[in-house]
């Protein structure tokens, strides 16, 4: 027999028991076949395969709870259990690898009962209603039990609540009266964020999910990226949800309301419309955010061009600096900041990198800053009277836009950020059938967008759009004779960890945007840059600990880290459930996009060319670029005071 | 601080080390192929075949293998393992060297129970003196190769770490819970490496078998369950202890020896085992009958069955890890029920139901500890059904 230690992975925290099950194999049986019945259906299956995959291969059905398909195996909810031959007892089928021939019942009355009695048990502990639960209809709990036919609570339900509702986070509440014990909040956060925020404490039935010492979840090492709540079967665990503040503010007739909608919404909300993954519905969105009453909708886009000029310069910046003047003070790689849970993150665990992080802040908090003061002016509106809505992806964006720095504009740049499933439940609220709507397109002056904005929802997105205007500004050739139709495709990709070299062969000119800040760009000639890119926290620290170690990504110059598997697109605030197909078919909804746009590179932009000529007048990394869209980061570390 | 009967045991009578003097000459196949032919099963309850353990082992591929003494002795009524520790730990750990041989590993580690701490001075001072008799560490006996040394590490506390799989995790420094198996131990076991778990009687008996013979082992007990065996009795009887009797022996001889011949009932193999009626004393003591890892409690005829149930069912709600649904939420159901029962209020048909929740609990849970805990419960109800039902509050 084979075997591959479960400890192979040195970067993991994870107990062995949670993290991916290592199957052995026999002798030579790498890549064998094994065959087994399942309900009298005969298959071949790779050896190892679970009995769970190689029932779906057949299309049989196995229910289950605390399964999924992004996190390693628990076999703890026991609601997937079959009949082995040969086994006294029942198996979990999502933990038994078939290793030899194996023939599988999958609904004796031994396992009918036993997952009855299953949901009945869960039931007796499941304090909540469905009529108002965040999860109603989108809940695993409450399809099994219809599955099952529950039709009364065979051991009781209670009537009371147990736990107190933790809603400190502006980002994640826990109501844990819902929670089912399923554990897949645990495995999120510890195996695939390497956080490690929420772990099981006591035994037996006092066993719940805590965070360290009990603590409030705004005061745990918690970086709000809502992966938790994408992976929650029930309505345990929700983002904090300001829609009726939301309404409040588009009924106030006082209030300008503006909504600017990030890239990867638009890619998802299908979903929660009942559409496949992968329909984009960016026009018929707008015209949904119209009808219920939103002054302007503006694509964020805009600021993620915006993003991308001010966060190139000050890597051009910060080469010249260190490779010119030689200043040693220099922090590189730089890393990007337009994703708030990674912010929060190397704020816990790696505060002393905190210098390599982009000054720049994200595109949604630039879009606020520039709504409170350019807009404003251009349109002669009281920025007071201005309310600024985000629609994210994301549960962060909410943490970010409630930090007390974020008030350049003399006001809190962001008012709210709203998730893509917040805005699903506005629309159906607001009657409105979205799929069936016409387009309308976004409001003008930040109208235009470039392709490099869309992408930033894809892992490898904001390099590819950083690298697409970089290399322009200082080779001086179009990226479109370098890299076909200038798709960067080495930047691509669901891989956890990316690296991509490339050399700078010639130097142009140097724009006109940035004459006060270079003379030339001679100094890079013959320089080759070194990129690279991670998504999910749980890489970012793979990464972040081979820096540490010197290693090759130390010798980068520019490192994209987004905090949520797949970039943004998976983010904590997007459409339940979430997988890995579903993921892949989100990016090329919006690849798709961004290849349909004429305008793909951010400093090609009009409005961004107009933005600089007529407002940020000094240009880039100025003065008041740098008072309204950069900012400074917290070192927080891991131990937080009481 | 001897126990009583201890020194009955045989274990009493085996000449020091020469099992390990038998082995130490021996290839690996070959002692494996002498416990094996013991026909000796795990000591320690589960009852699985001690020779195709280490045989699984010894042919599994790893970078350090390890050999785990299981000294958790959780079960309530067991204390036969600490009578062994104390009286001889020589034995035990002389049986840990012979499986280190047998399997290919030079790191053994005993488990200790945390309440038997005050054990670690006892054993320590012996570990100390085998390292200085050449007994382990480098080259034992003098023979090149055959390296070998034993540690301790204490549990603390919790009743599911004596199951093999809750016990590593433990012993990595995890929550102590069960793990997914498939993969067993014996492939992927303590730091992702090959590893065994035995009781620790049964490293004792091997030390034995080593010394004795598979022959003469095997001559005692049955078929199916060969040799001796240590029980732990306590309860309602007249002389309470730890006693050594062959595998097959029926449960009317036991308690006769025992002072125990006009028992209602006997609790045979824990918490987690069955609770035996007087009607049934004539069935045998073996793994082919009433398996046990040696705990036997004798219950008088004075005796509330219902208390008795409730008693374990609280053991069972208190020490499930609680990972698994119907363990964690199965035994908090049965409990309810007894307090049910207790004021007249279980009708048949909930009882029923209760029964049928505990056949799940067995079929369904993720341990062998869920798989268990419904018995007492169960036979309990189905022995002394007049008993318990019908009662006024
Ligand atoms: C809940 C539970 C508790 C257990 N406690 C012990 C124990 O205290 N000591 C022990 O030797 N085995 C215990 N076992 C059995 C072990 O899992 C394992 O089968 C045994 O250590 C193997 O050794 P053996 O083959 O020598 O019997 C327990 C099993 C379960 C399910
Ligand atoms: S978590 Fe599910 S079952 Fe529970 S109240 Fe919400 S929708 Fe209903
Ligand atoms: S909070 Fe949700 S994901 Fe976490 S254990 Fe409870 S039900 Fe499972
Ligand atoms: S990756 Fe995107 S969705 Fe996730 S925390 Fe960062 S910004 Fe939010
Ligand atoms: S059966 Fe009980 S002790 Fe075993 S894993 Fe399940 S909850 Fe834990
Ligand atoms: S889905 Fe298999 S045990 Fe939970």
């Amino acid at each position: 027999m084979s075997n591959t230690s479960a400890k192979d992975d040195k970067f993991s925290r994870a107990p062995v028991s949670q993290r991916p099950m290592v199957v052995p194999t026999q002798e030579g049986g790498i890549g064998g076949q094994v065959s087994v019945t399942i309900d009298s259906v005969d298959v071949k299956v790779p050896l190892g395969t679970t009995i769970l995959d190689a029932a779906r291969s057949i299309g049989i059905r196995i229910p289950t709870l605390c399964y999924h398909e992004d996190l390693c195996i628990a076999g703890v909810c026991r609601v997937c259990v079959v009949e082995v031959e040969g086994q006294r007892t029942l198996q979990a089928a999502c933990a038994y690898p078939i290793t030899a021939p194996t023939k599988v019942k999958t609904h004796t009355r031994k396992v009918r009962q036993a997952r009855r009695h299953i949901i009945d048990l869960l039931l007796s502990n499941h304090y909540g209603e469905c009529y108002t639960c965040s999860r109603n209809n989108n809940c695993e709990l409450q399809s099994l039990a219809k599955e099952y036919g529950v039709d009364f609570f065979r051991f009781g339900h209670p009537t009371e609540p147990r736990f107190e509702i933790d809603d400190s986070s502006h980002s994640v509440i826990r109501d844990m009266n819902k929670c089912v014990l399923c554990r897949r909040c645990v495995r999120t956060c510890i195996d695939m964020q390497e956080v490690g925020v929420l772990e099981a404490v006591y035994r037996g039935a006092d066993t719940r999910i805590c965070t360290f010492q009990d603590k409030p979840l705004a005061d745990v090492i918690c970086i709000n990226c809502g992966q938790c709540i994408n992976r929650c079967p029930t309505g345990a665990l929700r983002a904090n949800d300001p829609t009726d503040d939301v309404w409040a503010a588009i009924d106030d007739p006082t209030k300008h309301v503006i909504i600017q909608t990030a890239p990867s919404p638009r890619a998802a909300i299908g979903e929660c419309f009942g559409l496949e993954p992968g329909v984009p519905l960016t026009f018929e969105m707008n015209t949904a955010l119209k009808l219920c009453g939103f002054d302007r909708v503006f694509d964020t886009n805009f600021t993620a061009d915006l993003t991308i000029i001010e966060e190139g310069v000050e890597l051009l910046l910060r080469l010249k600096k260190a490779l010119v003047d030689k200043d040693p003070s220099i922090s590189l790689p730089q890393f990007t900041s337009c994703s708030p849970g990674w912010v929060k993150y190397i704020e816990h665990f790696y505060p002393e990198y905190l210098p390599n992080l982009s000054s720049a802040k994200s595109p949604q908090q630039m879009f606020g800053a520039v709504i409170k003061t350019y807009y404003a002016q251009m349109h002669n509106i009281d920025p007071k009277d201005i309310v600024c809505v985000a629609l994210m992806p994301c549960s962060a964006k909410k943490f970010e836009c409630n930090r007390p720095e974020m008030t350049s504009s003399g006001f809190k740049d962001i008012d709210y950020g709203l998730t893509s499933r917040e805005l699903a439940k506005m629309i159906s609220e607001a009657g409105i059938d979205l799929p069936k709507l016409h387009k309308s397109p976004f409001d003008d002056p930040f109208g235009t967008a470039t392709g490099s904005g869309v992408i930033f929802g894809a892992t490898g997105g904001v390099m590819e759009a950083a690298l697409r205007s970089v290399i322009e500004i200082v080779t001086g050739i179009r990226v479109e004779e370098i890299f076909e139709h200038a798709d960067i495709i080495p930047v691509r990709g669901f891989e956890g960890v990316k690296y991509a070299e490339l050399k700078i062969e010639k130097v142009g000119p140097v724009p006109d945007l940035l004459k006060g800040l270079f003379t030339d760009f001679n100094w890079l000639l013959g320089a080759t840059l070194k990129v690279g890119i991670c998504h999910g926290t749980a890489n970012a620290k793979k990464v972040m600990e081979d820096i540490k170690a010197g290693g090759k990504f130390s010798q980068c110059h520019f490192i994209e880290f987004m905090a949520c598997p797949g970039g943004c697109l998976g983010g904590g605030g997007q459409p339940i459930p979430t997988s890995p197909a579903i993921r892949e078919a989100r990016a090329r909804a919006i690849y798709a996009e961004d290849s349909a746009y004429t305008v793909r590179k951010s400093h090609e932009n009009p409005d961004i060319v107009k933005i600089y000529t007529e407002f940020f007048k000094e240009g880039p990394c100025s003065h008041l670029s740098h008072h309204l869209l950069h900012t400074h980061y917290t070192p927080r570390g891991k131990y937080i005071a009481e | 601080m001897k126990a009583k009967n201890a020194s009955k045991l045989t274990f009493s009578t085996i000449t020091p080390n020469a099992g390990l003097t038998a082995a130490a000459d021996k290839s690996r196949s070959d002692i494996i192929g002498e416990i094996s032919a013991s026909k000796m099963k795990g000591r320690g309850g589960a009852g699985f075949p001690t020779g195709t353990k280490w045989n699984l082992a010894a042919a599994a591929r790893g970078n350090q293998k390890y050999v785990v003494c299981n000294a958790d002795e959780g079960e309530p009524g067991t204390f036969k393992d600490r009578v062994i520790l104390l009286d001889h730990a020589d034995l035990v750990f002389e049986g840990m060297t012979i499986a280190g041989k047998a399997i290919g590993s030079s790191i053994g580690i005993v488990y200790l129970r945390g309440e038997y701490t005050y054990l670690v001075p006892h054993l320590e001072a012996i570990l100390a003196r085998r390292r200085e008799e050449k007994l382990l560490g480098k080259s034992i006996m003098g023979r090149n190769g055959f390296d070998f040394d034993i540690h301790l590490h204490m549990g603390s506390g919790a009743y599911v770490c004596g199951e093999e799989t809750a016990l590593i995790e433990s012993l990595e420094g995890h929550r102590g819970e069960p793990r997914n198996r498939p993969p067993y131990p014996v492939d992927t076991g303590y730091m992702g490496e090959p590893t065994i778990v035995n009781n620790v009687e049964t490293f004792a008996w091997a030390a034995c078998i080593m010394s004795k013979g598979a022959d003469w082992f095997k001559a005692i007990g049955t078929d199916k369950s060969t040799g001796l065996k240590l029980f732990s009795v306590s309860g309602d009887c007249a002389y309470p202890g730890v006693y050594e009797f062959p595998m097959g022996i029926t449960v009317r001889k036991l308690l006769e020896s025992v002072g125990a011949a006009d028992a209602k009932a006997v609790q045979i193999g824990g918490a987690s085992g069955h609770c035996i009626p007087a009607p049934e004393f004539d069935r045998t003591i073996a793994y082919e009958d009433i398996a046990t890892g040696g705990s036997i409690i004798v219950f008088g005829q004075g005796r509330d069955m219902l208390q008795i149930a409730r008693n374990f069912m609280e053991f069972f709600v208190e020490e499930s890890c609680g990972q698994c649904t119907p363990c964690r939420d199965g035994n908090v159901k049965l409990l309810e029920g007894i307090e049910m029962l207790e004021m007249g209020e279980c009708s048949m048909s909930y009882l029923r139901e209760l029964e049928s929740l505990g056949e799940t609990m067995q079929l369904a849970s993720k341990c062998g500890l869920g798989q268990s805990s419904p018995n007492a419960f169960l036979s309990i109800v189905k022995n002394f059904k007049e008993e318990i039902m019908g009662r006024l509050p």
